[in-house]
């Protein structure tokens, strides 16, 4: 937990809590933020320097079967980005999917101190929480993913949405998973059993089944919403990557009719279609979701930019994977999860003179730059998709400095910049208080995370210290010091200590009777035994469990339910 | 049998790759043995009736008994002297306790390696090269309907591939089982698994690499000459009914085994398969699977791919992990006459390794973690005796489809877990280094 410490003369950015700058202290005791420590206290100087909430991922893509896999199959990425071990902390690789260690470090090195896996199988949950156990300094959670799961598929067909709901709780429970998370509802069942065919409407029906995307997205929201889970369905949306997909991203958000999910990496879905004879390329639509979202206090997104250079394709939505693998590698994985998804992993290379690569760069931007509530369009790169979450501090300065960015836009694709907004959004630039919401108080407002993300006594002592600069890239890329947990992690920019952080998950009430339904589906279709398909509290040396507040209507039905 | 029996349901079979997890195991807790496993293959029962507590001293240090202390520190004072060490094994343990196994590496700079250099270690270096379309062994259950056995013999090595995962079991969308599926099984002989097939296409020795060529040009559409058969011993008529069936499956597989990576062209063998799957998911769904062999061995690529960023063959004598096959891959290290202390890990390399390669590990101070005397045991300096993963002991294993499994133990053992072990050989290191060994010529800063 470390000695108590007093943080003396820093600026202080906690827009949770009102701060905008203020010189005040904050002090640490115990893990936690407090009101105030003996004056013997350790002290640390931060004149000259902004105190903020550690970082907070809400969607990257971190630990767990895929991204091991894409590991794997980037040797080359690794051999020239070494992490050096010292005598605290172990060694590593890098690339757009470093090893497990390096993760853990160098996302702590940036100022980051929480971060979420985006999509996990329940089949995987075990091996992301064996990863995680080797991923120092954060604190985690993974999303669960729910939306091609054919047990789930067979209740929602027969109409039966209590136990929908109950299934799903159950298999939050079970794997300690943090949210429901949807992929291309539907589309990884076309994949694997209609001949690597893909949903391309939410009307189209799935395979064999006697249901749409649009019936599947509409009851996950609504039984994510009446189990009160932290944070809301987070849905990847049907059509990622496809021109004129912008239709059906707006569509999906309609779907919730008012009541809450979250929408991820939505730059990937905001793209119109050309009229006329290039009309498989894409134009940005950014304007028609941003005014969507500024209009619709009940969903929420995370940008998902694009940044150029080196990333990798990694994702549930197996089919797009599929799609990605003729852009100019020769590598491509498809992983098959019975029962549950598809996976699709493709190293890829965003390039700024290339039209579609520039137009994404641009909407990205454009939907962070015209966005009116920074607490509901949040900071992402769906890391490693649209680049390693190591572009962080680059993208932060795009926001932040305006003549860097119309540098910067001078070098791309002119004829993606044409077809997009981001000329005209020329005159905002990002405040720190902003940048500290985008990136600390909404990924913690969304996640439903109340001691996270800012600097009000309770608070978990998650800061970070950065030396004000012009340059805003060098300021966000090398912290002065980076405090979890209370303890001194990072000081003087160098690696201090090692720090292993907790594993955050929800644990929904469900009616034990769902076993009865659940367990014969285990007998006949998965090849593990349904007694060895729960996780147990081993793989969670520490962990935290995030309440849920469940509606009237999702009160469990027995006297019975576990606790 | 005594009077003190008890049932444990849903346990696992770690004997081969398929990890099976639903062994209900009759164990006699006076006597220590596991008298019934139903649900086991052959093997598996072998497995489980066979294993029994010996009476072996907890450790030997220079062939006398010691205490596990003792040994700790015999283990340790070798690791922390020795200039380049190698860890190797791992496959026939717990993910808990790879998870020690390359920490110490890490910290004494040394070279971790598994016994996937000397089985599907071609695969994963074709996995690096071209990737790997591949599926969960329930999406085989309840999908396949083309099955494809390439260079392996299951019948006899691995018996519930057959029977639990590929070709008799009902699935959801192939509620008929094995009616429902067309199995081929390509090989250069006819093995005890050949009746299982519908198709048997025996290849000539060493022409597995020109056979999946041909194939690959086929389903592109290209000509491929009748004189294939010459070289093969495959006419161009099977090889085109071939093609036929694979571009009109719904969903098809191949399940492919040593007979392929350990043969002429090894990597080039494995890279031509997984490159015709992936040309084949043009026409129709296509997924492959390397076969593997020991029970955790896929834990293994798992552990040390999460940990350093490659899958087996890592050093970190530089400070950060590097791998190159041939270099720091076992066999070709220790032939060389390279490391100068090893640390062997649940596998018995004096048995399986060439001769070059063990005259050289009784050249230097080896430590073994066992539970039986092995060929290697016997060679080694400090010789561990430690509890059984699966039977004895608890902990994580990876199916061969990369499915994690937790074990659930039949009865305790006397003897400490590999886990155990390596943590105490680890912390003693450490003290005896002062924390990870840094490589001469490290930045200062890094040192802090």
């Amino acid at each position: 937990m470390g000695s108590p410490l007093r943080i003396v003369n820093g600026r202080v950015y906690d827009p949770a809590n009102g701060v905008n700058g203020a010189v005040q202290d904050v002090c640490v005791r115990d893990g936690k933020i407090v009101a105030d420590v003996p004056p013997d206290a350790k002290r640390i100087d931060a004149a000259g320097m902004v105190v903020m909430p550690g970082g907070i991922d809400i969607h990257c893509h971190i630990a767990g079967p895929k991204v091991n896999l894409a590991r794997k199959v980037q040797p080359e990425t690794h051999r020239d980005d070494v992490q050096l071990r010292t005598r605290l902390t172990r060694s590593g690789t890098g690339g757009t999917v470093p090893s497990t260690f390096a993760t853990g470090y160098r996302y702590a090195a940036l100022g980051y101190t929480t971060a979420m896996e985006a999509a996990v199988t329940p089949l995987g949950a075990r091996h992301t929480l064996e990863e995680f156990q080797d991923t120092p300094v954060l604190d985690k959670g993974f999303f669960v993913l729910v939306g091609n799961n054919l047990l789930l598929y067979r209740l929602l067909q027969e109409g039966r949405r209590e136990e929908l709901r109950h299934a799903l709780a159950w298999w939050l429970k079970v794997t300690k998973g943090y949210a429901p998370k949807l992929v291309n509802p539907g589309g990884d069942e076309m994949w694997k059993g209609g001949r690597n065919a893909n949903i391309t409407s939410l009307d189209d029906k799935i395979g064999s089944f006697d249901l749409t995307p649009r019936r599947v997205i509409a009851a996950f929201i609504e039984a994510g919403n009446e189990l009160g889970l932290p944070h809301p369905v987070h849905i990847h949306c049907n059509n990622l990557g496809h021109s004129g997909n912008v239709e059906t991203t707006l569509e999906t958000m309609r779907l919730a009719e008012g009541r809450r999910a979250h929408i991820a990496h939505i730059q990937f879905h905001s793209y119109g279609a050309a009229a006329g004879k290039s009309q498989s390329n894409p134009t940005s639509r950014a304007r028609d979701i941003i005014e969507y979202i500024n209009t619709h206090p009940n969903i929420s997104a995370d940008v998902g930019a694009v940044m150029f250079g080196p990333a990798t394709i990694m994702t549930g939505d197996a089919p797009l994977a599929y799609m990605l693998r003729r852009f100019g590698s020769n590598k491509w994985v498809n992983a098959d999860t019975e029962n549950e998804s598809g996976c699709g992993i493709v190293p890829f290379k965003y390039q700024d003179r290339v039209y579609t690569n520039a137009l994404q760069w641009a909407i990205g931007l454009e939907l962070l730059l015209l966005s009116e509530d920074p607490w509901r369009m949040v900071f992402s790169t769906d890391h490693p998709n649209g680049g390693s979450f190591m572009s962080y501090p680059r993208l932060i300065r795009l926001l932040m400095d305006r003549r860097y960015r119309k540098e910067q836009m001078a070098h791309v694709n002119q004829k993606a910049l044409d077809q997009s907004a981001l000329r005209d959004c020329q005159e905002r630039e990002y405040s720190l208080s902003e940048i500290a919401i985008i990136t600390r108080a909404g990924p913690a407002r969304l996640l439903g995370l109340t001691d996270k993300g800012h600097l009000g006594v309770g608070a978990d002592a998650d800061l970070t210290i950065y030396e004000e600069d012009e340059d805003k890239e060098k300021m966000f890329s090398a912290p002065r010091y980076v405090i979890k947990d209370g303890e001194l992690i990072i000081e003087d920019h160098e690696l201090r200590a090692d720090h292993q952080g907790r594993l955050l998950h929800v644990a929904p009430d469900y009616d034990p009777q769902i076993e009865q339904v659940i367990e014969p589906f285990f007998e006949d279709f998965y090849t593990i035994r349904f007694a060895n398909y729960p996780v147990d509290d081993r793989y969670v040396p520490k962990g935290q469990i995030i309440p849920t507040t469940p509606s009237a209507a999702a009160a469990p039905a027995t006297a019975g339910t576990r606790p | 049998m005594g009077e003190n029996v008890k049932v444990v349901r849903d346990a696992t079979c770690t004997f081969c790759g398929c990890v099976c997890d639903d062994m209900h195991l009759t164990v006699d807790l006076d006597h220590k043995r596991i008298t019934k496993a139903e649900n086991a293959c052959i093997l598996g029962k072998a497995w489980f009736r066979e294993h029994a507590i010996e009476e072996r001293p907890l450790a030997l240090i220079g062939g006398r008994p010691a205490t596990t202390e003792a040994a700790v520190e015999a283990a340790a004072q070798i690791l922390a002297r020795a200039r380049f060490p190698l860890i190797y094994g791992l496959s026939d343990t717990t993910c808990e306790a790879q998870r020690v196994a390359v920490a110490i590496a890490d910290m004494i700079g040394g070279t971790v390696d598994t016994t996937t250099s000397v089985c599907h270690g071609p695969s994963g270096i074709a996995f690096e090269g071209v990737g790997e379309s591949t599926a969960s062994l329930g999406e085989i259950k309840n999908r396949a309907d083309l099955v494809v056995f390439w260079g392996g013999n299951p019948a006899e090595a691995h018996p519930r591939l057959f029977s639990r995962y590929s070709v008799t079991p009902k699935g959801m969308f192939i509620p008929n089982g094995r009616k429902d599926r067309t199995v081929v099984l390509v090989d250069v002989r006819r093995t005890p698994s050949t009746p299982a097939a519908d198709i048997f296409i025996q290849v000539k020795p060493r022409s597995d690499f020109e056979v999946l060529w041909a194939l690959r040009a086929l389903v592109r559409g290209r000509r491929v000459d009748p004189s294939i058969e010459r070289r093969t011993g495959v006419s161009l008529t099977v090889l085109e009914d071939l093609v036929a069936r694979m571009k009109s499956c719904r969903f098809g597989v191949f399940l492919f085994g040593m007979g392929l990576t350990m043969n002429r062209g090894r990597h080039f063998n494995s890279g031509a398969l997984l490159a015709l799957t992936t040309d084949l998911n043009e026409f129709t769904h296509w997924v492959a699977k390397p076969v593997r062999g020991h029970g955790n061995v896929t834990g293994a690529d798992n552990v040390v791919s999460w940990q350093t960023g490659f899958p087996f063959g890592v050093n970190f004598s530089r400070g950060y992990p590097r791998f190159n096959p041939g270099e720091f891959t076992s066999v070709d290290l220790l032939t060389r006459g390279e490391a100068d202390a090893a640390l062997i890990i649940a596998s018995d390399p004096a048995d399986n390794f060439p001769k070059a390669a063990i005259e050289h590990l009784r050249r230097i101070p080896v430590i073994t973690l066992d539970p039986k005397a092995t060929p290697t045991t016997q060679l080694a300096q400090v010789a561990f005796t430690t509890a059984t993963y699966g039977i004895n002991v608890s902990g994580t294993v990876y199916r061969m489809d990369d499915v994690p499994i937790t074990l659930r133990p039949a009865f305790e053992s006397p003897y400490p877990s590999d886990e155990q072990v390596l943590t105490a050989i680890r912390d003693r290191v450490r003290a005896l280094l002062g924390g990870n060994r840094l490589p001469a010529g490290a930045p200062v800063a890094a040192a802090s």
